[in-house]
C-alpha cells in the first residue's frame, strides 16, 4: 500500500501536520523514532505560547508564531489539554534595559500584536505582586500564555488517528529513495521496516537535516543549542500569575519564570549550543545561574523547591529562520527544519502552512464527509468534583483508586494512557502526570509499572522508561549472580 | 450517593503512628477509624523486612512487619477500626469546629468522615535526585531507596545489577546489604558529610561486614548514561564544593537515593496548619496539638524519627491528649520552646507550666560527649551528659512539670565535650 503522505518526526510540527491532513481525504503516516509521541523537542520546552513580539514580522517565524497564537482557543476547545492564557510581562531592572523594553513593544506593535500594554513599576506590580519591587517598568502581552507542550502533542495525534492517520513508533527512518518511474517514496527504518508514500514531509526537528541529506534533498545543517529548566514543587510560594521575561538578549530570550499550565513553577531556559544532539543532560553552573537570574526578578524562589530539572536542544539553521518550503531538490518533499522557539506557538500555523504546501505539490485535498473535530472529555480526578467521582466509580471502582499521590492520578488514568498505547513509564507520566509531582514517582513508580505491564502484557523486567534499552528493571529477584561490571 | 460517616476520632496513616494513637483512643472508649491508602495497616514497616525494630518497647528483636503485626493486633483489640486502600485526599474544619474528611476508595467509592479530632500521622516521603539537583542525564535506573526496597521486597523485583547508592541515610545502608544479598553488587555509597548518616549499627552490619566501601565528603556531580544509567562521576569535597580535578567514574547501571526524608504535610497545609520550618512537619504544643484546634500529629510526619519504638511512644502521647481535647480540657499553654547551640530542633515547640513533657531533638553534629541542657528564663534547670551523639540519632529528654514551673522561654543546647577524634587518637 502507499500512503499519500508520509510525515517525519512526530513532535509539535509533525503532530500539528497530521492533525491538519486528518480533515481530509488522504492516507497519512506518521513516523516517530522514539517509543512514543512528542519525546523530541516537543517535550522539553518552556511550554509558553509566545506574544508576536520577540522577532520581526519579515521572518516566517514570527508570521506563523502570530498566526499559530491565535488558534489555540480552538484547538483547546476540539482537544482539550491545558493551556492558559495569562499574560506575559516583559520586565526591566534599569533605564537601559528599558530602552530594549520600549523597541520590542514597539515591535510588537508594528507586528499587529493587539492589547499590548506599557506598564509602570505600580501597573506592573499590580499584574504580578510576585514581581521584585525593585522594577522599573516593562510591557504586558495579555495575548502570551502557557499549554502542556506533550499534553498538546498527545491531543493531536489522538485527534489525527481518530479520522484515521496512521502512527508507528519505534520507526526510525534511515534512507529515503525516489521511485520515479512508479512515483512514490520508500522510507526505511532502523530495523529494517519499510513504507511507501507519495510525498514525505520531514519534520524530523533535530534531525531534518539528515532526513533531508539521505533522501538526497537539500544540504543543511541543524546546530543544536540546548536550554536547561528546573521545576519547583507546586506549592513554591514564588509561583506567579503571568510568564514573566526579562529583556532579551541577542540568543535568547533570556531566563524566565513559569506559571505552567498545569499549577507548577518553571525555571530557564539557558541557551548554550551543544556539540551532541542527544545531550539533554543538566549541570550544576546552569542551575545556579538559572536560579540567580529568576531570583532578580521574583521573590520565593528557593534551590529547596526544585523537584526535578530536564533540558532541551533547539534545532537551529545558520538563518536563525524556520525553513519550511518544498524541497527544490527532491521530489515531493516538504522541509519543516529550524524548528527553533517559538516553534511550539507557531505549530498550529506550521500545520496549515504545510497543508497548503502539499497544495501547491499539486495534491489534491478533499475535505472529509465525517470528521472527529472534538475528542471525548478525559477525566482526570484532580480535576473533578466529589459528586463527578462518585459517578465515575460506578461506572469503574478504578476511578477512586488513588495511585499517585503528588499529583492525585487515579488507576483508571493510568489504565486508559495504557491502552491508548502508552507503555513505557515515561509515556504514562506525560499522559497522566502520574510521577510527575514532588516524589517523582518515589512511592508510585512501582505501582504504576505494575498496572502498565499488567494491561500491556509486557512482563515487569521488560518494561522501559521510554523505550529502547531504557529499561527499568535489572530483573526478577533470584536471577542475578554477582559478576563485575566490565570496566571500561 | 455520597455516604457519610460520624466518628469522635480520625486518624490518617495507619504506619506506627496512627496506630499508637488510634489505640489509646480507642481504649478511651472513642469511636475511632485509622484511614491508610496501602492494603495492609502498619506503614513503612511493612517494607522493612529487616530486623532491629521494637528493643525498646517490646523488649525483643523485631522485623518492621513484626512489629507492625503487634501494634496492628493491638489497635483492633482496642477496637479501632480500619479503613483501608483508602486514601484521604482532603480535609477541611467546619464553622463548629469538626472536621470533613473526603475519602477515595476502588471499594466505597467516594464517601466523607466528620469526625470532632483529626491526628495527622501521614509518614514520610523520601528525597530524590531532582530535590538535589544532581546533574547529568535523564536514564533509566535511578531510584530512591525506599522504591527500591518495595520493589525488591514486595514485588521480587532487582532495582538493576550493580548499584551506587548516594546517601548514607538508614534506607541505603539497609538496602546496600538487601542488593547484596540479592546478588546484585554494590560498588559504593557516597555520602556528603564527614560522617554517616544512618545509624552506626547499620554502618557496621551493612556495609563493613559486605566490604562495601563508603566514600565520606564525597558527592555524586554527575549521572551518566542515556538510556540506562552507565556510570557516576563522583568528586571529594571541599568546604562543602566538589573538586572537580579530582573526581572519578564508577560504572554501574543503577543509583539509589538515600538522602533523607521529607513530613508528607499535604493535608496539614490544606488544613492551614502552622509547620515548623526546621522539622518539616507541624509545630505542636506539649499535647502535639498543631495551630489548628482539634488537629494533632505525630511520628515522622511531625519530624523524622530513626527508631520505631519512639514513634509508637510519642502518638500514643498525642492520642491521650486528644481524649483530654474530647473531654473539653483546656489546650496546654503555649509558652516558646527553642533549639539552641548545636541542635537542628526541638519538638515540641511549646510547653505548658507543671506538665510533665518529652522533648526530642537532632544534633547538628558529632561528638563523642556533650552535655545537653535546658535553660529557662537564664537558669539551667535540667542537664545530661549525651555519649555518641550524631545526626543520625535522635535525642530525647524527659523534664518533669515541676521543672518547667515558670513562665517564660526554654532553650535547649549542647555544650560540646569531647570529640570523635580525641576518642579516636587516645
Ligand atoms: C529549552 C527550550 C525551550 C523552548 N521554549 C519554547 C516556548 O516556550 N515556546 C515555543 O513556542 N517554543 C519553544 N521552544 C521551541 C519548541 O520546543 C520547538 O520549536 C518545537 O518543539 C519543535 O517541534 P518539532 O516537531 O519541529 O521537533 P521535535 O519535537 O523534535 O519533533 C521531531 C520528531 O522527529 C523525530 N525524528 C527525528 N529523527 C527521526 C527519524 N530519523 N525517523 C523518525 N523520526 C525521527 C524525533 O524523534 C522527534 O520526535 C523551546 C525549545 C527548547 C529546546
Ligand atoms: C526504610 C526504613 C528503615 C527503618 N529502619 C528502622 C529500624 O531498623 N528500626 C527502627 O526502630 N526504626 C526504623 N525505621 C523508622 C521507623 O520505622 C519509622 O520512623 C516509623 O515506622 C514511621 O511510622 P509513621 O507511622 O510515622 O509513618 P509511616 O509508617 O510512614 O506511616 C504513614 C502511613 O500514612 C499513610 N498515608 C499518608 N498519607 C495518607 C493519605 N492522604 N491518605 C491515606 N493514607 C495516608 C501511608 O500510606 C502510610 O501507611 C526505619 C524507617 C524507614 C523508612
Amino acid at each position: 500500500m502507499i500512503y499519500d503522505v508520509a510525515i517525519i518526526g512526530a513532535g509539535v510540527s509533525g503532530a500539528s501536520t497530521a492533525w491538519q491532513l486528518s480533515h481530509f481525504d488522504c492516507r497519512t503516516i506518521l513516523l516517530e523514532r522514539w517509543a512514543d509521541v512528542g519525546f523530541g523537542v516537543s517535550k522539553a520546552n518552556s511550554g509558553i505560547v509566545h506574544g508576536g513580539f520577540h522577532h520581526p514580522v519579515s521572518t516566517l517565524k514570527a508570521k506563523l508564531e502570530i498566526r499559530g497564537n491565535l488558534m489555540f482557543e480552538k484547538l483547546q476547545y476540539e482537544l482539550g489539554f491545558p493551556f492558559q492564557r495569562n499574560g506575559i510581562l516583559v520586565v526591566a531592572f534599569s533605564e537601559e534595559q528599558m530602552a530594549t523594553v520600549r523597541k520590542l513593544y514597539q515591535q510588537g506593535i508594528a507586528n499587529g500584536v493587539r492589547n499590548l500594554e506599557m506598564c509602570g513599576r505600580d501597573r506592573l506590580l499590580e499584574l504580578e505582586p510576585k514581581l521584585n519591587p525593585e522594577v522599573v517598568g516593562g510591557f504586558f502581552a495579555p495575548n502570551g500564555g502557557t499549554i502542556e507542550p506533550y499534553r498538546y502533542v498527545f491531543s493531536l495525534v489522538e485527534g489525527a488517528m481518530r479520522n484515521g492517520v496512521e502512527l508507528q513508533c519505534n520507526f526510525e527512518v534511515t534512507q529515503g529513495k525516489w521511485n520515479a518511474e512508479e512515483s512514490f517514496w520508500r522510507l526505511t527504518a532502523a530495523d529494517g521496516r519499510e513504507i511507501s508514500a507519495r510525498r514525505v514531509v520531514n519534520a524530523a526537528g533535530l534531525f531534518a537535516d539528515q532526513i533531508s541529506h539521505v533522501c538526497g534533498a537539500e544540504e543543511y545543517r541543524i546546530h543544536p543549542r540546548k536550554g536547561e529548566e528546573y521545576l519547583l514543587d507546586r506549592n513554591s510560594s514564588a509561583r506567579p500569575r503571568r510568564v514573566i521575561f526579562p529583556v532579551p538578549s541577542r540568543d535568547s530570550k533570556g531566563v524566565l519564570v513559569i506559571p505552567t499550565a498545569e499549577g507548577t513553577t518553571m525555571i530557564g531556559p539557558t541557551a548554550d549550543p551543544a556539540e551532541d544532539k542527544l545531550d539533554t543532560t543538566t549541570s550544576a553552573d546552569n542551575m545556579h545561574r538559572i536560579v540567580a537570574l529568576v531570583r532578580q526578578m521574583v521573590n520565593g524562589i528557593s534551590t529547596r523547591d526544585i523537584i526535578t530539572s530536564f533540558a532541551g536542544l533547539r534545532p537551529v539553521l545558520e538563518s536563525e529562520d524556520f525553513y519550511i518550503a518544498r524541497s527544490e531538490k527532491a521530489p515531493h518533499f516538504i522541509q519543516v527544519a529550524g524548528i527553533q522557539s517559538p516553534g511550539l506557538t507557531a505549530s498550529p500555523a506550521i500545520g496549515e502552512y504545510v497543508k497548503d504546501l502539499l497544495k501547491e505539490d499539486g495534491m489534491t485535498l478533499t475535505e472529509k464527509n465525517h470528521v472527529v473535530q472534538e475528542l471525548p472529555v478525559r477525566h482526570e480526578i484532580r480535576h473533578e468534583t466529589p459528586e463527578t467521582l462518585d459517578t465515575l466509580h460506578k461506572d469503574d471502582p478504578r476511578w477512586t483508586h488513588v495511585v499517585c499521590r503528588c499529583e492525585n492520578i487515579s488507576e483508571a488514568e493510568i489504565i486508559e494512557a495504557v491502552r491508548k498505547g502508552h507503555t513505557t513509564l515515561d509515556g504514562v507520566k506525560f499522559y497522566t502526570r502520574g510521577g510527575m509531582g514532588r516524589c517523582q514517582g518515589g512511592f508510585c513508580s512501582a505501582k504504576i509499572m505494575k498496572i502498565i505491564s499488567r494491561e500491556s502484557g509486557i512482563p515487569m523486567e521488560k518494561l522501559t522508561k521510554k523505550g529502547g534499552n531504557s529499561r527499568l528493571l535489572g530483573g526478577v529477584l533470584g536471577s542475578a549472580e554477582v559478576e563485575p561490571m566490565p570496566e571500561k | 450517593m455520597i455516604e457519610d460517616r460520624n466518628v469522635d476520632v480520625a486518624v490518617i496513616g495507619a504506619g506506627a503512628a496512627g496506630l499508637a494513637a488510634a489505640a489509646e483512643c480507642a481504649d478511651h472508649g472513642l469511636e475511632t477509624v485509622v484511614i491508610d491508602r496501602e492494603e495492609l495497616p502498619g506503614g513503612i514497616l511493612r517494607q522493612c523486612i529487616h530486623n532491629g525494630f521494637g528493643l525498646r518497647y517490646f523488649h525483643e528483636e523485631l522485623t518492621g512487619p513484626e512489629y507492625a503485626d503487634r501494634v496492628v493486633e493491638r489497635a483492633a483489640a482496642s477496637g479501632v477500626k480500619f479503613q483501608m486502600n483508602t486514601t484521604v485526599s482532603d480535609v477541611r474544619r467546619e464553622e463548629n469546629g469538626d472536621f470533613t474528611l473526603l475519602l477515595l476508595s476502588e471499594q466505597s467509592g467516594v464517601t466523607r468522615v466528620h469526625a470532632r479530632a483529626v491526628v495527622l500521622a501521614m509518614g514520610c516521603r523520601e528525597r530524590n535526585r531532582g530535590n538535589l539537583a544532581i546533574p547529568g542525564g535523564r536514564p533509566a535506573g535511578v531510584f530512591t531507596a525506599g522504591c527500591a526496597q518495595k520493589l525488591l521486597n514486595t514485588e521480587g523485583m532487582l532495582p538493576g545489577k550493580c548499584a551506587v547508592i548516594v546517601g548514607s541515610g538508614d534506607i541505603g545502608l539497609i538496602m546496600a546489604r538487601r542488593l547484596r544479598w540479592s546478588g546484585v553488587e554494590v560498588k559504593a555509597v557516597v555520602e556528603i558529610m564527614p560522617y554517616a548518616s544512618g545509624l552506626t549499627r547499620n554502618v557496621v552490619q551493612c556495609l563493613n561486614d559486605f566490604n562495601i566501601p563508603l566514600y565520606l565528603e564525597h558527592s555524586v556531580v554527575s549521572i551518566n548514561g542515556r538510556e540506562r544509567v552507565q556510570s557516576v562521576d563522583v568528586a571529594p569535597l571541599h568546604d562543602g564544593i566538589p573538586i572537580l580535578e579530582q573526581k572519578f567514574t564508577i560504572n554501574c547501571d543503577t543509583v539509589l537515593f538515600s538522602v533523607g526524608l521529607i513530613p508528607e504535610n499535604e493535608l496539614a497545609a490544606r488544613l492551614g496548619v502552622e509547620l515548623n520550618p526546621a522539622t518539616g512537619g507541624a509545630l505542636v504544643d506539649a499535647d502535639y496539638q498543631t495551630s489548628v484546634p482539634g488537629v494533632f500529629s505525630g511520628g515522622n510526619v511531625l519530624h523524622v524519627h530513626d527508631l520505631v519504638d519512639f514513634v509508637s511512644e510519642e502518638a500514643a502521647r498525642a492520642g491521650r491528649a486528644v481524649i483530654r481535647y474530647l473531654e473539653g480540657a483546656t489546650a496546654a499553654e503555649r509558652n516558646p520552646v527553642r533549639a539552641g547551640a548545636n541542635l537542628k530542633y526541638v519538638v515540641p515547640g511549646y510547653y505548658a507550666r507543671g506538665r510533665d513533657t518529652v522533648f526530642a531533638f537532632r544534633p547538628l553534629g558529632v561528638w563523642a560527649s556533650a552535655m545537653l541542657e535546658a535553660e529557662l528564663d537564664g537558669r539551667v534547670i535540667w542537664k545530661r551528659r549525651c555519649s555518641h551523639v550524631r545526626p543520625a540519632e535522635m535525642l530525647l529528654a524527659e523534664l518533669s512539670g515541676q521543672l518547667l514551673n515558670a513562665p517564660g522561654t526554654l532553650e535547649f543546647r549542647l555544650r560540646p565535650e569531647q570529640d570523635e577524634a580525641a576518642v579516636e587518637e587516645a
